[in-house]
């Protein structure tokens, strides 16, 4: 696929996909019945903002592939998400600093996109900004408060942050799409958007007792589809139901 | 947290206009998470164009056992509505 706005629309889409399958795991299973709601609605945000892009992709790509078949029917090496969506949920805090850093960069994202060329990824760009504008303020609260609450949440939110920096910066990793998409005036690179993103990240959490990561470190690859153990086990269980019982519906 | 956090009870106006509701309570650990929380549980089928959260201690209640003086003074006083008025031809509705 030639056309640069396919890669820019799967890399989007899968970053969403992933990240809402992660976080729909907690449906049922949250602390609280409000973070459970409250989960399950930024997972169904997330959801259709996957849906939108793949649907694009789909559309530029114009061999027949339907969204559904791009989310459901591709296999690890092919999904572009960033290594940050794919990370284990293991508890509520790690969930919830990975919907934090995922939300600094996509508001950031959303918002350059919104300002391109391509009409196309500008309305959905649009679309998702009104959501993703609530995602980050909900997140960052909770960051700043459960950073600052008792021992234990301190610890935990600080343990999740440090383990999950190493795999933030996969957010940011360019490709050879990426130079022509900025060219074309589509999108920025997305290793511009860091220091802007992490600026935002460090006024939270001097806001609070939090000490964000300075290291420079991220895992590579993504960008060319070399992803983490867990993807696998990610598309396993999400792709299931179309792998055993192809072409069924709803 | 459920177990420490104090609750909330949630009031929504659906439209523009008419009158904040109860809908029902959370939990929250402040007021700022109290007013997320209403939004993501009382609001996510686009039911409210405004919330107002308060702390449920704050509500001075009746009391159940004080129900018949309060309340039993007001039974059989039909006169007490308006009820036995004439309306004019003129006065389509009221």
């Amino acid at each position: 696929m030639n056309d640069p706005r396919f890669h820019l629309a799967l890399r989007m889409g899968d970053n969403s996909l992933i990240l809402a399958q992660q976080n729909s795991k907690w449906c049922g299973h949250a602390p609280t019945l409000e973070e459970d709601i409250a989960l399950a609605n930024v997972s169904l945000d997330l959801m259709g903002h996957a849906q939108m892009w793949l649907g694009l992709a789909a559309n530029i790509e114009a061999k027949g592939r339907t969204a559904d078949e791009l989310a459901f029917l591709r296999d690890t090496q092919e999904f572009r998400n960033a290594l940050l969506c794919e990370r284990p949920n293991i508890d509520f805090a790690t969930t919830l600093v990975r919907q934090y850093l995922f939300d600094a960069w996509h508001l950031e994202q959303l918002g350059l996109l919104c300002a391109g060329s391509d009409i196309s990824v500008v309305e959905i760009a649009q679309k998702a900004f009104v959501e993703v504008r609530y995602h980050r303020q909900r997140s960052s609260s909770l960051v700043i408060k459960l950073g600052d609450g008792s021992a234990e949440s301190h610890t935990r939110i600080q343990n999740a942050l440090e383990s999950l920096w190493p795999y933030f910066g996969s957010l940011f990793e360019n490709s050879d799409n990426d130079y022509i998409l900025f060219k074309a005036g589509i999108s920025e690179l997305p290793a511009s958007l860091r220091t802007r993103v992490v600026e935002q990240l460090s006024a939270d959490c001097g806001q609070s007792t939090l000490t964000l990561p300075d290291s420079l470190f991220y895992h590579k690859g993504a960008v060319q589809g070399h992803h983490t153990e867990n993807l696998g086990y990610i598309l396993a269980e999400m792709q299931y139901l179309q792998r055993t019982y192809p072409s069924s519906n709803w | 947290m459920s177990i420490e956090s104090p609750l909330w009870e949630v009031f929504i106006r659906g439209q523009h206009g008419t009158a904040h509701r109860h809908v029902g309570s959370l939990h929250a650990s402040d007021a700022e998470t109290a007013m997320n929380n209403a939004r993501d549980v009382y609001t996510r089928r686009n039911e409210g164009l405004s919330i107002w959260v308060v702390p449920s201690n704050q509500i001075i209640a009746s009391s159940p056992s004080q129900k018949g003086s309060m309340f039993d003074p007001s039974q059989g006083k039909i006169y007490r509505h308006p009820s036995f008025y004439d309306i004019p031809k003129v006065v389509k509705k009221i």
